[in-house]
């Protein structure tokens, strides 16, 4: 049986991980490197490297980051921020990434996701989707959250993946930040609609909240968190353990 | 030395790391000297079957693999290159493979459970069928990493391995000196690096 993934998120600014890293043992907390070598060890499924560098430079510092991060990690990573062309893929792609993840990218361009797929595969193509409820109806948010496109994102996701996409990151802008549990709600109808892995992201808080996201949504296939790994309120391998014990299928 | 065979699909980039990462000097090489001067061999692969299975023959590798073959020199297909040793695969149309194991690859449609995520993606456990030297460092259920929506049918006799997904998939198989992993090794963590170490051991 397919085990659940535990993905933990890492933002990248110019070549250094972002958002306040506390570890024991680590030389230096803000390299990804040493942190995606940690994680590995800890057990955790995959990482997602997010660049949220503006600057050219910065972003030829991510992908010298990313090609040393490949270079000493065995488990699939995933690579987003500023994709926004085929040509952003092929870029990350040769460093040594297994999946782009495409966001904004997708929302300007719409052929975005069709184009990648065909070029390199569906299982390569994720969509991540920043999600908020307005006036009960649920919208896609395009700049990391800020702007409302005014549309649905339950129909919207479901044409990514008709294009091409092979995952689904929903990020709950709701539940983000909030640490009172993931956004079950939201996850259950974007499950509805897909056949594709769909990965939970926003409002994991605590070990509980991820066995609740399992227990409740067994079509959901993974949970993404940053701060709470970053800061080890949330302990990978205990997570784990607790998955285990929970009758969860786990990888230990 | 381990010979990475190149003929224009996949990223190789992992594959060779991971043989840096246990002390394996491996190159990335289409020149038949080169393969034929090298201890082991590896037959990397995405995509689909019908477009690889064309460049691995137009590129003349396809031979080359043979030849290695016949020789004895232990020689491992991963994902689509496990998938490209068997006789013949459905994907899209009925394509010749290498021959080297029986079998033919089929759609995992027609065995899972109706309902269930294709491609089978992501971490899963190992089931063993039979002593294989690429378990020297493994233990039963240790997970290895997923990504294909074919398998490989009608080879029980090769099958080393499987994994559950409603129905049992080919995860390895094994044919004298030729391997087969449908995992990607290199991307299956420690447990990963210990199948490629055993297999630079054999």
């Amino acid at each position: 049986m397919i085990t659940k993934r535990i993905i933990p998120c890492l933002d990248v600014k110019n070549g250094r991980v972002v958002k306040g890293v506390n570890f024991e043992g680590l030389s230096d907390v803000a390299s990804p490197v040493e942190l995606a070598k940690y994680y590995s060890s800890c057990g955790a499924d995959e990482l997602v490297f997010y660049d949220i560098t503006a600057s050219a430079e910065g972003r030829a510092l991510f992908t010298d980051i990313l090609t040393q991060t490949a270079k000493s990690v065995f488990i699939p990573l995933t690579v987003g921020g500023g994709i926004n062309t085929v040509a952003d893929f092929d870029r990350v792609l040769k460093c040594g990434a297994d999946k782009v993840s495409v966001n904004s990218g997708a929302i300007r361009n719409p052929d975005l996701v069709y184009e990648a797929a065909k070029l390199y595969g569906d299982q390569c193509v994720v969509i991540s989707a920043d999600v908020k409820r307005v006036d009960g109806v649920f919208r896609v948010f395009a700049k990391g959250g800020r702007v409302n496109t005014g549309m649905e994102a339950i129909e919207w996701i479901r044409r990514c993946v008709d294009n091409g996409a092979g995952e689904v990151v929903l990020n709950s802008i709701d539940t983000d930040g909030v640490k009172g549990g993931f956004d079950l709600e939201m996850l259950d109808a974007v499950c509805q609609v897909v056949n594709v892995p769909v990965i939970a992201s926003g409002g994991a808080g605590k070990i509980e909240d991820f066995l609740t996201l399992f227990k409740a949504l067994p079509k959901v296939d993974a949970g993404l968190a940053a701060s709470i790994f970053h800061f080890g309120e949330v302990k990978i391998a205990d997570l784990k353990a607790a998955m285990k014990d929970a009758g969860i299928p786990t990888r230990l | 030395m381990i010979a990475i065979i190149d003929y224009g699909v996949g990223n190789l980039f992992s594959l060779k790391s991971s043989f840096a990462a246990i002390g394996q000097e491996a190159v990335v090489t289409s020149d038949p000297k080169v393969i034929e001067a090298a201890d082991r061999v590896i037959l990397p692969g995405v995509g689909a079957f019908g477009d690889a299975a064309q460049k691995l023959r137009q590129s003349g590798m396809a031979q080359v693999v043979k030849d290695q073959a016949a020789k004895g020199k232990p020689i491992m297909g991963i994902c689509l290159g496990m998938q490209l040793l068997f006789d013949k695969s459905c994907e899209y149309g009925e394509h010749e493979g290498l021959g080297l194991i029986h079998g033919n690859i089929r759609p995992i449609s027609e065995i899972i459970k109706r309902g269930l995520k294709i491609p089978h993606i992501g971490w899963n456990a190992l089931i063993m069928k039979k002593e294989s030297a690429l378990f020297k460092y493994l233990s039963e259920g240790d997970c290895v990493y997923f990504v294909h929506s074919y398998y490989a049918a009608d080879c029980d006799e090769n099958t080393t391995a499987t994994a559950e997904y409603s129905a049992e998939l080919t995860a390895s198989v094994e044919n004298g000196n030729v391997y087969g992993c449908q995992f990607h090794p290199e991307k299956s963590g420690e447990v990963g690096l210990n199948i490629l170490r055993a297999f630079c051991e054999i």
